[in-house]
């Protein structure tokens, strides 16, 4: 436990100091949320009824997405990860610790839309706190799931971007934030399904807004809750350490497991 | 045997078409400092990453305290302590921040006076990015013994360090010997392995070539002794004189060196010579060293 713990908060205060880590945790998501509150009025006015829910579905996406992955692959290239591996810290650890990390400045960004965009923008608050708090987790759960997954399992910087913008572009475009999903072509509506957020968001507007919504909410909660799940096992179980030395456990395209529950919503759900 | 802590065992392992460890054997016993000598590219680290279990063999087996490193790294790490050749830290890392995080994972207490030991009392608080690569080389050693493992492996451990570091590091392995340490350590300073070595092998090109005792590897072979001679006067220098059993020579610096299966018919023949000459003879060694077998050893590999 006390080697978790200094493990934990190294990576906390080094990543407070690390620029990019700031930009892409914090100035990024607050920057786009600045932006699309104040351009989404006139263009989309019934985004601004889901702004919290959206804001905060995106900013985690940045900072676990298009983020997380990185420094997985940075410390794996210099050779860290072959370091931790011999003095015993275990490739959980590795997973855990940047994710629950994620999942603290998570909170904090949400701490800062929640008040302002009902201040500034007057987006409505959500009418049930503990369906939300819950929601919340939920999602953070299964997008770093995912994204350590991703970290985990790629052997350079282009394939993590790739797997990376693969679910961040489609998410962004299509995945219920700026065009109601309800409004997209069905074939485009099928492709929705494969994305986490279009079920975070689901999730969002059905339990602590009260709003009506496509899929069924008990679909969305159990593709959250089991990918997430999927995702942290493999990313353990797969762990890739060193790129010269492939010792892992199994083949990396066994990762593609973590999508299963979303190719059969995508299959099943109406 | 009871006290055989590292076995290896046909040990092979290929990078596509290159062979980089072909059928290595070898065991190390409690306590010994066992040290594989070899050129760069002869399969010394490979062999070691193996143990490491940071590279899975693809024949043959390797053990150690009778369990594959592959597979049961886990119930190995606290008893063992490893120096990799190449490996990094985060940048960011202070010295002290890494030998408080390791020993927290080996649950150990840290272990801030080998910091001091190995010349990082002014530097406790500086980020690992700021340290020189000796630097880099010295804490990677603090940090691999200080949870006092039982087995210690180390691959290069002087590389790239000054003469007063390196006596230091060879004075610590010395001493965790004495605490019964099993210590495995690749080098390709020979040197260094006449030093430290209770055993050793020589690697080649991804083969054991010989293994034993210092005395005993260098006591095989051609059995070639070097003999050193220096005088004052141009006796030695003349390109015609010839001396019995000598099978090379040249000229080292102020030295003549004569290489001779007889060193004792040999040195006679070059006293009596030098008396005849009047000239002053100022040295003469003559040396059976683990140098001389090495590069024996290295030059009928390469004919071959």
């Amino acid at each position: 436990m006390k080697a978790f713990k200094n493990h934990f908060f190294f990576e906390f205060h080094t990543g407070l100091a690390d620029k990019s880590l700031l930009v892409m945790n914090y100035l990024l998501p607050l920057g786009l949320y600045i932006l699309m509150g104040l351009s989404m009025k006139d263009i989309n006015p019934s985004f601004m009824e889901i702004i919290i829910p959206s804001m905060i579905v995106i900013s985690m996406l940045i900072s676990t997405i298009l983020r997380l992955p990185g420094p997985f692959i940075k410390s794996r290239d210099a050779g860290i990860f072959r370091n931790y591996k011999i003095n015993g810290v275990p490739a959980t650890s590795i997973v855990i610790i940047p994710s629950l990390n994620t999942m603290l400045h998570t909170i904090v960004i949400a701490i800062v839309i929640i008040p302002t965009a009902s201040l500034f923008f007057k987006a409505p608050l959500p009418d049930k706190w503990i369906a939300f708090i819950l929601v919340f987790l939920l999602t953070a759960f299964a997008f770093t799931g995912l994204s350590v997954l991703i970290g985990a399992l790629s052997s350079s910087s282009l394939t993590t971007m790739l797997w990376s913008q693969l679910i961040f572009i489609p998410s962004m475009v299509i995945g219920g934030f700026l065009i109601p999903s309800d409004l997209l072509p069905t074939g485009l509506g099928k492709i929705g399904i494969l994305l986490p957020s279009t079920h975070a968001l689901n999730l969002f507007k059905f339990y602590s807004y009260n709003q009506s919504i496509d899929y069924n909410p008990l679909w969305s909660m159990l593709i959250l809750l089991s990918s997430g799940i999927l995702s942290f096992g493999l990313a353990i179980y797969l762990f890739n350490w060193d790129n010269q030395n492939k010792t892992r456990r199994g083949n990396p395209l066994f990762g593609l497991f973590a999508i299963l529950p979303y190719i059969i919503a995508a299959i099943f759900l109406p | 045997m009871k006290d055989i802590v590292i076995e290896v065992n046909k040990l092979r392992k290929v990078y596509g078409d290159s062979v980089a460890v072909d059928n290595i054997s070898f065991d190390v016993r409690k306590g010994e400092i066992f040290v594989l000598l070899g050129p760069s590219g002869s399969g010394k680290t490979t062999t070691l990453e193996c143990l490491e279990g940071l590279r899975k063999p693809d024949g043959g087996s390797v053990k150690l305290m009778g369990l594959n490193p592959n597979y049961n790294y886990s119930n190995l790490s606290n008893l063992i302590g490893i120096q990799l050749q190449t490996s990094g830290l985060p940048g960011n890392m202070r010295v002290d921040e890494a030998m408080n995080f390791f020993c927290a994972y080996h649950k150990k207490s840290p272990r801030y006076d080998l910091l001091e030991r190995l010349g990082f009392k002014e530097k406790m608080d500086a980020q690992y990015q700021t340290l020189s690569t000796a630097q880099h080389r010295r804490l990677s050693l603090a940090l691999s013994i200080a949870h006092s493992p039982s087995i210690l492996i180390l691959d290069e451990p002087t590389a790239d360090l000054d003469d007063q570091s390196r006596v230091e590091l060879h004075d610590i392995i010395i001493e965790s010997q004495k605490r019964n340490t099993t210590i495995l350590l690749a080098t390709h300073n020979m040197a260094e392995a006449a030093k430290l070595a209770t055993r050793m092998a020589i690697l080649w090109r991804g083969k054991m070539i010989t293994a034993g005792t210092p005395l005993e590897v260098t006591a095989t072979g051609a059995r070639l002794a070097k003999i050193s001679v220096r005088v004052v006067g141009s006796s030695l220098s003349k390109p015609d004189i010839k001396f019995p059993s000598v099978t090379k020579s040249l000229l080292k610096d102020e030295y003549k060196i004569y290489y001779s299966a007889n060193p004792g018919l040999t040195v006679s023949a070059i006293i009596k010579y030098i008396s005849k000459q009047k000239d002053e003879l100022i040295d003469l060694r003559v040396e059976r060293s683990l140098e001389e077998r090495f590069m024996e050893i290295t030059d009928n590999e390469a004919k071959k």
